[in-house]
């Protein structure tokens, strides 16, 4: 049997404080007591079970309840993990003699999301406070000049960092310095790529984050039924039977979920501001069903005579082989991480499946592959009009807009008549 | 100035100059007549390099924007590599065969990357021409992102699949040093470029107020110095830095006039082409003539002055450019005092590396760019410039598309202020 909960965990109990079932597992050897054996297998998976049912559930409720909160219980999940993270290769005795040093992280913190949720939700932001002439005139000035009160932040953080250098902590100073860097880039480049999502649409965040989840759940069971061959040094749990019937099922869910998530106009419509009500939209050719008669060669029984299949859902296609082929490896990656600095997990939030950071690391690399799919595929993004579109919406007012708008008008008008 | 006494203890990648070789061998300054031919010794050699480096630098600048970004990456290229061998274990690399191929991977990754993005619309214009090559350029430019992710990924998944037993903290540090030096080096170089193509002059001036300053700390501290300014570097002192602000900011003002002057450092470039550069000079490299006040005017002959107000940009970078850009040297120094290297490389006798070069110019770069984008770029911004951008960077189709984007967004703030 490849789940060999007992022995793989006994060499690194570390980190571990709350679960006693650990500490029961730990105190066995090794796995001679099959009877046993079984029964921590069962209870770990209820563990397991109860904790991601708890997850699911909350996660669910977000979503109903809208961008806006995704948005938040992003933010609130990203301060966890970065939480956690810095708290990782910290050393208490040294960091006893550098008084306001843990300050400096946060200080980046708050610089790199500043520029993050400045960026993506600047436009969104003018776009709420449009009715109040005072405040759209205050947050337009914000919006215009972001950058360079992000860059002043940073480069405050970065003084302070070389002020405050001790002698003799020269490495450990340098060495958290490059670690809280190398921290904020992976915590703050997924949420910014999954709120960008957001607001295109939840669906886009939707889809890839539920992929993931299905694959997990759906590799966790192949393998407890099924796991013989083991799959990878890096992570003895898991096995090719788990891969590869996993596979199968996120494909086969991509192609299922993407048409059921497809009706809902909550899921599939841009948010263009940070409002909270309802939305209505036009949805886009992506979502509008074609109908394709089924091919002659398709058993008999087969209930339908034409299927009705929305574009995207093979986009989601493409979107589940990327979850299924390549996401692991970011778990593969986490796995290869705390061995390398031997930890036993990231933190101890979850109860059965550790830190936060454990739930998240396929995601990460998901939610990247999602945005950066999205905009070359999807969207099929314009690069020049955009960023023309983005100068024109941060630096004119809106009567200097109408004007831009009346005068590029006339001239198509007259490009248009000359053409003809 | 203790040349001798604060680099002795730590000699390690000094190869080839003889001079180390020489000063490591006194123990202290105690002789001075020696101590002062070794100062004036050590200052002749700075010099010549610096001679050197200076020329060739000016002569790549009269050659064009291209040359100027291709030097850019032939520096980078060097700086990563010195910086790639710096914390590398060859018995450990032995082992992992293929591994340093890794580096040189992300290396090639973020090259295309970084400028694809910042070149593409210039690409785009340099083969408007040609109808294939054309078609060809707008396809690989519109899936450039995806390109770019997919290398990564390959990267990725590469240095998982070899990763080795009792080897996985070695090949995960180095990871992650790949991964901080790519981003030092190409943020740099990237805001870099980017600001060769919007005029070479705001790539030159900042990067010659930072050698102003260098050589303005250096000769100020070697005639004055008296007072230790910070603990990570003894060379420097309160007098060179007080001396070289000084020095920097009126250098600042007069040299933005000078070079204002040129349409082949004003102009900005919009494809990859090398031929003359002929543009409408941009109000900021207008002079304003200001009456100078009657006191000022019976002293001196001259009853106005014309100053650019491209001047006064200048003045921002070069209080910048005294200020904070020398704490990217103090952050060199401390890198270099923690993990024990006397050197980055040896590359420029005299100076030691590259990357000793170039680390104030790494900070003073983001910051030109980031003024540009903020202060320049949105202050020349009117309905007049932007129309005249949409007209001249956009094919029809765009830009009609951007005509409607526009029209709706309009739309929606006015329903949504009313």
């Amino acid at each position: 049997m490849a789940m060999q909960n007992g022995s793989s965990q006994t060499p690194w109990v570390r980190h571990r404080r709350h679960s006693n079932e650990d500490v029961q597992e730990a105190s066995k050897a090794n796995e001679t007591h099959l009877l046993v054996n079984d029964q921590n297998k069962y209870r770990s998976m209820l563990v397991r079970a109860y904790s991601s049912v708890w997850m699911i559930g909350g996660f669910a409720l977000i979503i109903y309840m809208g961008h806006l909160y995704i948005t938040a219980m992003i933010v609130v999940i990203q301060i966890f993990m970065a939480r956690e993270l810095f708290n990782l290769l910290r050393r208490a005795h040294v960091d006893r003699c550098l008084p306001g040093f843990r300050m400096l992280n946060w200080h980046f913190f708050f610089t790199a999301m500043l520029f993050v949720y400045g960026r993506i939700l600047g436009q969104r932001l003018v776009n709420t406070v449009t009715s109040d002439k005072v405040l759209y005139k205050l947050v337009s000035k914000l919006i215009k000049y972001q950058m360079i009160a992000c860059y002043s932040l940073y480069t405050a953080g970065f003084v302070w960092f070389i002020l405050t250098l001790k002698k003799g902590m020269y490495k450990y100073q340098f060495g958290q310095y490059a670690w809280t860097h190398m921290i904020l880039i992976v915590v703050f480049t997924q949420s910014a790529f999954t709120v960008a999502n957001i607001f295109e649409g939840v669906f886009w965040f939707l889809l890839p984050a539920t992929l993931i989840v299905i694959n997990d759940i759906a590799a966790y069971f192949f393998g407890f039924f099924f796991g013989r061959t083991p799959l990878i040094k890096l992570s003895p749990k898991k096995t090719w039977e788990g891969f590869i019937g996993a596979s199968f099922t996120t494909m086969i869910s991509a192609f299922v979920l993407a048409n059921i998530m497809g009706r809902f106009q909550w899921l599939t419509c841009p948010r263009k501001d940070l409002s909270t009500s309802w939305l209505q939209c036009d949805p886009g050719p992506l979502f509008r069903p074609e109908y394709y008669t089924v091919p002659k060669w398709f058993p008999e029984w087969f209930p339908w005579k034409e299927m009705a299949i929305m574009p995207v859902q093979w986009h989601a296609l493409c979107l589940g082989l990327f979850a299924s082929i390549i996401a692991p490896f970011g778990g593969f990656f986490a796995s290869g991480f705390k061995r390398a600095f031997k930890i036993k997990d990231f933190g101890d939030s979850i109860p059965g499946h550790g830190g936060i950071t454990d739930r998240m690391d396929c995601q990460m690399v998901m939610a990247v592959f999602a945005y950066i799919y999205h905009q070359s595929f999807v969207v099929g993004q314009n690069l020049m009009v955009e960023t023309i579109l983005e100068q024109i919406l941060m630096n004119l007012t809106l009567d200097e807009q109408q004007t831009l708008y009346m005068k590029l008008g006339q001239i198509l008008n007259e490009r248009m008549t000359a053409q003809s």
